[in-house]
């Protein structure tokens, strides 16, 4: 309690529900994530590296990260056009496409998985059009980059919307009466208004991507070195028994990603102050 | 009042001929974008969820039917509803207790905490099943016990239950902070001033203010606890009609190439992921018209 220094407050139940709370984060959260890296610090330097930078596992973080950041950056375009659709124009369907935007979060990711690689494979509802011409999807780098597209579609969206709708129309009509022609309008004056969340949308699509697995296995036919994903990599360690080596992995991965939610809650705070003036 | 009006007229159709107004696009302009959109989504969204009922219904109604109705795929759905059943209600416990301290009370450390609670949805799936098996695997910290013991959590029902946990773990902590947060307390002081004891505060007080936000934060953790593949892909050990969730035995169908099977079970999970965005799109409208009222 010391510690915790509160102000003096009438309402009852500080002590349970915080105690509560902390009992349960530390025991479902903490202390396993703990165990991550307990367990490696337990090796040796050299067992460390040879675990996280052999070529087969770069090759993973390069796949990993280009094909998210790809993925991201496609989410961050097009969610930007989708979200703007859907708050300006009205047409027929729309909240029912607005409802659907979130089916990426709803649909199980094996669902996801299998789905687009019926889509997508040699025999499948696109593939059997498209790889005639020569375009491989499923089994490739490609297959990859669409299925991390999927999962990573509304987080642009839902992080614009509510900034599009209380953007005042005073800012554009100030705009046009000031003599700006609508693009200059949209580029000088919208778009950095809208800046601070598409990035922290396209952050969060690009770690949500970093971490996929159920979407990704089935599409991306898991061969080393050219379509094998990290958390692929820690699977398969796993499933050799080499929990040091998985673990090791896990590391960096957590290291990463932990790094990011700091970059994106850095981002939220700056786009506050930000609106505040 | 006078934001209200430009902005309704704002969202007004053009008139024919009438000049732009400032806030508007050209009609090409609009159709365009429009298009575009469509087909975004036509491609990444209506796309694969046609092609799951499609898949589903290859081979006819009968073996769709039959594929739902076999053994293996009934104890699936008894296992996803078990694990569902136990993670939503004590992830629900922590949301309300989580939320309760942090929005009633300020103390040290409390932006710490609120980035803590988000912490699970930072961490890969993979990784939320391996650091499970780090604990209580054979080889973990609490192994050599377990088995002395004769207590399996690792590869059965604790350790998917868990697993389902972590991964849904802010879900519901995370829509009920910031609400109760802009609800303040002056409705609970004036409750305890009149006479009332802490619960009867919170159940006759809080308790209705928060009911939309706790529904929406339970149909979220509902969807994600049922669909969970990953993390419990590590934890499960794949033993049919034991510890194979839902999400699981339509991996092991695909993989065996038992397509009609695979896509059947994995129509009833696109059929509950469209039942959670019918339900969503409910809460929130009425949460808004409860906002409005």
């Amino acid at each position: 309690m010391s510690l915790l220094r509160k102000e003096h407050s009438v309402l009852p139940g500080f002590g349970l529900s915080l105690g509560f709370t902390l009992a349960y984060l530390g025991l479902i959260v903490l202390v396993p994530l703990s165990a991550a890296f307990l367990k490696t610090a337990g090796m040796s330097w050299a067992e460390f590296v040879a675990a996280v930078a052999s070529p087969r596992v770069m090759a993973a973080y390069r796949l990993s990260f280009f094909a998210s950041l790809a993925a991201a950056s496609v989410n961050a375009f097009f969610g930007l056009i989708v979200a703007w659709v859907l708050v300006r124009y009205a047409f027929p369907g729309k909240r029912i496409l607005d409802a659907l935007v979130d089916l990426p979060f709803a649909l199980p990711t094996a669902v996801a998985g299998i789905a687009l690689t019926a889509i997508y494979a040699k025999n499948g509802w696109l593939g059997q059009w498209l790889e005639p011409h020569g375009v491989k999807i499923a089994f490739t780098e490609i297959g990859v980059f669409v299925a991390l597209t999927f999962i990573g579609l509304p987080f642009v969206v839902r992080t614009l919307q509510p900034v599009l709708e209380e953007l005042q129309p005073e800012l554009e009509e100030a705009a046009a009466s000031l003599g700006a022609n609508r693009w200059q309008t949209i580029s000088r004056v919208l778009l950095p208004e809208l800046f601070p969340a598409l990035l922290t949308g396209f952050a969060l699509s690009f770690a949500r991507a970093l971490g996929e697995y159920g979407s990704v296995v089935f599409i991306s036919g898991n061969m080393p070195m050219r379509t094998e994903i990290v958390p692929l990599l820690i699977i398969t360690k796993l499933e050799q028994y080499d929990y040091r080596g998985a673990t090791a992995i896990a590391v960096v991965m957590l290291t990463a990603s932990f790094g990011l939610l700091l970059l994106i809650n850095l981002i939220q705070k700056w786009s506050r102050r930000h609106h505040r003036v | 009042m006078a934001v209200v009006v430009t902005s309704a007229l704002a969202k007004a159709r053009p008139i024919a001929g009438a000049p732009l107004r400032a806030t508007q696009d050209p009609r090409w302009v609009r159709w365009l974008l429009t298009g575009i959109a469509l087909v975004f989504l036509a491609f990444f969204l209506l796309l694969p969820l046609a092609a799951v009922f499609g898949e589903a219904l290859r081979r006819g109604v009968g073996a769709y039917f039959a594929a739902v109705g076999d053994v293996d795929a009934l104890a699936s759905v008894k296992l996803t509803l078990i694990a569902a059943l136990i993670s939503v209600p004590a992830n629900v416990l922590f949301g309300v207790a989580a939320a309760w301290c942090i929005a009633k009370y300020s103390f040290r450390g409390k932006s710490l905490l609120i980035t803590l609670i988000d912490l699970p949805f930072a961490v890969s799936p993979v990784i939320s099943g391996l650091i499970y098996v780090l604990v209580f695997g054979a080889q973990g910290w609490l192994g050599p016990w377990l088995i002395e013991h004769d207590m399996k959590i690792i590869f059965a029902v604790p350790g998917i239950v868990l697993a389902t946990t972590f991964v849904t773990f802010p879900f519901v902590a995370r829509e009920l902070i910031p609400l109760m947060q802009a609800q303040g307390s002056e409705e609970e002081y004036a409750a305890i001033t009149l006479g009332a004891n802490g619960w009867q505060t919170f159940w006759r007080v809080t308790l209705p203010n928060i009911k939309w936000g706790l529904l929406y934060g339970v149909i979220l953790c509902n969807a994600r606890a049922m669909g969970e593949f990953g993390a419990v892909s590590v934890v499960s050990g794949h033993i049919r009609g034991e510890t194979n969730t839902m999400p699981l035995h339509v991996e092991i169908l695909y993989n065996e190439y038992n397509f009609v099977g695979a896509f059947a079970v994995a129509s009833l999970l696109a059929l509950l992921a469209l039942v959670t965005l019918v339900l969503k799109s409910i809460v929130e409208w009425r949460h808004a018209q409860a906002h409005a009222a």
